[in-house]
């Protein structure tokens, strides 16, 4: 296997990460209804007790794609994570608080209270969607940073990669480009979350009220996403000459979407199928919605990545040095890491399998209202 | 303080967090398993009830292990952006491993476990259980993994290409997860989760007792408890020796430092605590030879002959050789010329081994703070050695039904539950301590492992994190006195 194979086929496995983050954090989008006022407290906790039952796997999705970024391409972990410094730690806090609300939420001498806990898991239900989809924005806008690799030679000043203001990645949310993508994603993962409640939790008033969400937030959602796509099709993008030096290109990513008709294909496909669990969702009576939405949004977040870094881009590009752009050939491990950890890939489908088997096991009896208010095990 | 001292303040203290949940998770997970094969072997409703009380315990400790365990992995990357990139080949490898091998099984069969009682069958809900444990269990050893890698980096070569320690070939990565430090460091790790998993249930069934209350719970779960705990220190202590050995062959500052040993020599003492000397013992334990030599502190700076005959330079000879490595890779990235390539790569080369000397300012440099882990090893050892004492008085009395007349029995297990994470504590510090100032022994130091950040930046995260450490610290404390007050609900059953 050549070097340049087992780049992009890590690049396809940290989209594939990537896209099944954002596919299960159907959690966050389905916790912003813990603040819904119109459900009563049994109606919250059965919401509550479906997204618990999943939150680890999303939050395990997310330890993964970092460390898998980490090991497969370490130049975008050392720069973006202690460049962007505020944006990932706020990232970490919301999880933090997240990881613990649900054990402690319900009880008694908890010290920050039910409502305190909820709180939280809406804080994270919001940011943490809005905060990876801003920073996956800037892999489209750029950052500003610079690489210099003989820094570490320099005493006073050994950073290889340093960012270029004191604003440490907040500056993102100046980029109306990248915000937008935050904010498509907010809404997505609302659209996730109603759909995957109505498929999960046996009660007709909630079942219909996740029909109205989603009726009330694929507008938004289109028109964000639409205008996003619209955006990123127009805009110059930064294109990889073959000596490997960086230059800016008009209409970069239009031309990376005609020139890889397979990511074309996947792109359209994705967004067919969330158009349909969206229809699904709102505008007939089928709780079924969310086993199109989940694949269909993995498919789009996929072919995002491969829009940013295939065909000759920089997937993480400096808008201020322009050479000191990541692209997929100068950011990766070294050739052996790749081939040892493309070894250890391939029990994947087989880690795969045991979520679905455990989740389907789990997910045979929907969630009822008899269970909340019984004695088991629960939230 | 700078940023290289307000990143390491940071990362230990997360660090210390994570262990403070990680130890209990592990042991816990080996007690409410065994418990739960009880109720499927022999049927009987009371260790299902038994089991459910120690999960219920488990689930309470198990979030806020995820939760530092996810800003630690964060932290490599935002406070120490140098090291990533600089080992990211090597040190990543098996994050990402540990994320796909182990963090999935851990929180699928979590799930399954907590609220799959009555929606999956017996067997497989007690597979589940098996399955959270070994999940954690191969996550300590992926992490430990990483960890033993920094302490003794094999496998790696330097490229002056891409100016960073890479994988040397794909047999190298089998030197890496088979390293010995990081073999040792698993199973003393591990087994001291054990430990104090162990103890835990036994100080808690020790309360019951006190109390009068759950009495055949409270029994047979100590009985569980402390033959877990027996079993893990006994292993603790078998590997601990291993971990001795290895410090004395890849790290022996550490060891000097352990020892106070200013200047070491043939037939070292070990120092049991200042003024109290057991002869030839450190050379014993460091070299299995009572006339094996061990050097001090001295001896390291200013060059030795190692057991096996080689010479071991000064560490000032050391820098030497390290800058001069530093130069010629400066030469090296700098000049087109071919010849002056080869030449500066044929400098390099020679004295890439030392290259992270050459970024130490004085040869003093190289000490840990001797103080702090001189006496974070003896604290390790003397409370270990106590919890194991207890254990065995526990273990013995409880079979043999005579713990109504040892009531100053039951209060010591209690005791020893805080002195066991103390213990846990006190083993970390003289493993990450005792090695300053190397992230990556040898290799690379604190100072040029940093991210480009102002202190204060990181001196506000510091505290951001320590005001939620220490609120959830103090709901999780609160959180499990009231549940195990409440008790496990299995009177009925026992009458």
């Amino acid at each position: 296997m050549s070097y340049e194979f087992l780049q992009n086929y890590w690049w396809c496995l940290v989209a594939l990460l990537g896209g099944l983050l954002v596919a299960l954090m159907f959690v966050q989008g389905a916790n912003l209804h813990l603040g819904n006022k119109s459900l009563s407290d049994v109606q919250k906790r059965m919401i509550l007790n479906s997204t618990g039952r999943k939150w680890e796997l999303t939050f395990t999705t997310l330890v993964t794609f970092g460390g898998a970024f980490f090991a497969s391409f370490p130049l975008f972990y050392s720069t973006s994570f202690g460049g962007a410094y505020w944006v990932w730690v706020l990232l970490l806090v919301t999880f933090v608080f997240q990881a613990v609300a649900y054990e402690f939420q319900n009880k008694k001498g908890n010290l920050l209270g039910v409502k305190g806990f909820r709180i939280a898991l809406m804080c994270n239900g919001v940011l943490a969607p809005f905060l990876v989809g801003t920073a996956v924005g800037t892999f489209f806008t750029g950052s500003d940073f610079s690489v210099n690799k003989l820094a570490l030679l320099d005493k006073s000043a050994p950073v290889i990669s340093v960012w270029g203001n004191n604003w440490h990645g907040l500056e993102a949310l100046c980029q109306c480009h990248a915000v937008l993508l935050g904010v498509t994603l907010v809404f997505l993962t609302v659209i996730l979350g109603a759909l995957y409640v109505m498929n999960n939790v046996d009660d007709k008033e909630i079942v219909a009220k996740m029909h109205r969400t989603v009726k009330i937030c694929c507008v938004p959602f289109l028109v964000c996403f639409l205008s996003w796509a619209v955006l990123l099709l127009l805009r110059q993008g930064y294109a990889v000459a073959e000596d490997g030096s960086l230059f800016m290109e008009p209409n970069k990513y239009w031309h990376n979407l005609i020139q890889m008709p397979a990511v074309a294909v996947m792109l359209l496909a994705g967004v067919v199928l969330v158009l349909v669990s969206i229809w699904k969702g709102a505008f007939t009576g089928s709780r079924k919605g969310i086993w199109f939405a989940m694949p269909g949004t993995v498919l789009v977040v996929m072919s995002v990545f491969f829009l940013a870094g295939f065909n000759g881009t920089a997937y993480y590009p400096s808008c201020t040095d322009l050479q000191s752009s990541l692209t997929i050939r100068n950011s990766s491990s070294s050739y052996f890491t790749l081939m040892v950890m493309s070894c250890v890939s391939l029990l994947i489908p087989f880690v795969l399998a045991y979520i679905a088997y455990a989740w389907h096991a789990m997910d045979k009896k929907k969630i009822t209202r008899e269970e909340i208010e019984g004695e088991q095990h629960k939230y | 303080m700078d940023v290289v001292i307000w990143s390491r303040i940071q990362f230990a203290m997360t660090a210390a967090y994570h262990w403070l949940f990680v130890p209990l998770t592990l042991g816990l997970a080996l007690v409410m398993a065994v418990m739960e094969t009880l109720y499927v072997v022999k049927k009987d409703e009371f260790w299902k009830k038994a089991a459910q009380f120690w999960i219920k315990l488990f689930a309470i400790n198990f979030a806020v292990g995820i939760a530092t365990g996810i800003i630690l992995e964060f932290e490599f990357g935002t406070n120490w952006s140098n090291y990533s990139w600089f080992v990211g080949d090597m040190f990543g490898a098996p994050l990402a491993i540990e994320g796909i091998l182990a963090f999935f099984m851990e929180a699928t069969f979590f799930a399954v476990m907590f609220f799959g009682w009555n929606k999956v069958s017996k067997k497989f809900h007690l597979a589940s259980t098996w399955l959270t444990g070994i999940g954690a269990t191969i996550s300590a050893y992926w992490i430990l993994v990483a960890n033993g890698w920094m302490q003794n980096p094999v496998g790696t070569t330097f490229n002056p290409d891409t100016v960073r320690s890479e994988m040397a070939s794909a047999a190298a990565f089998w030197e890496v997860i088979t390293n010995p430090v990081a073999v040792s460091k698993f199973c003393h790790a591990v087994t001291s989760g054990w430990v104090t998993g162990g103890i835990f249930v036994t100080g808690v069934s020790a309360w019951y007792l006190l109390k009068g209350r759950e009495k055949e719970f409270a029994k047979k779960s100590m009985l569980i408890g402390a033959l877990v705990g027996l079993l893990g220190s006994a292993c603790v202590m078998l590997t601990g020796d291993s971990s001795g050995v290895h410090a004395a062959e890849f790290q022996p500052m550490k060891l000097a430092a352990a020892e106070g040993l200013e200047d070491g020599g043939r037939g070292a003492a070990f120092t049991i605590v200042p003024g109290i000397k057991v002869p030839k013992m450190l050379s014993i334990l460091a070299t299995h030879d009572p006339n094996g030599f061990v050097p001090g502190i001295n001896d390291i700076i200013n060059g030795y002959t190692d057991n096996e005959g080689n010479v071991i330079p000064s560490v000032a000879d050391k820098m030497a050789m390290g800058r001069e490595a530093l130069a010629a890779l400066a030469v090296y990235r700098g000049t087109e010329d071919p010849e002056a390539k080869a030449e500066a790569l044929a400098v390099l080369n020679d004295n890439v081994q030392y290259m992270g000397y050459g970024h130490l300012e004085k040869p003093e440099d190289v000490i840990p703070p001797v103080g702090v882990v001189f006496w974070a090893f003896r604290l390790m050892i003397g409370i270990g050695m106590l919890v194991a004492l207890v254990l065995l008085l526990c273990a013995y009395c409880v079979w043999k039904d005579k713990l109504g007349k040892c009531n100053w029995l039951l209060r010591a297990a209690i005791i020893c539950i805080p002195l066991a994470y103390i213990c846990g504590q006190c083993g970390w510090i003289v493993a990450e301590v005792g090695r300053q100032p190397w992230t990556i022994q040898g290799l690379l130091p604190v100072n040029v492992a940093i991210s480009s950040l102002g202190a204060g930046a990181v001196k506000t995260t510091f505290f951001v994190f320590l005001a939620v450490f220490a609120l959830f610290l103090a709901i999780e404390i609160r959180i499990m006195i009231r549940a195990i007050k409440k008790g496990p609900e299995v009177e009925s059953i026992e009458a």
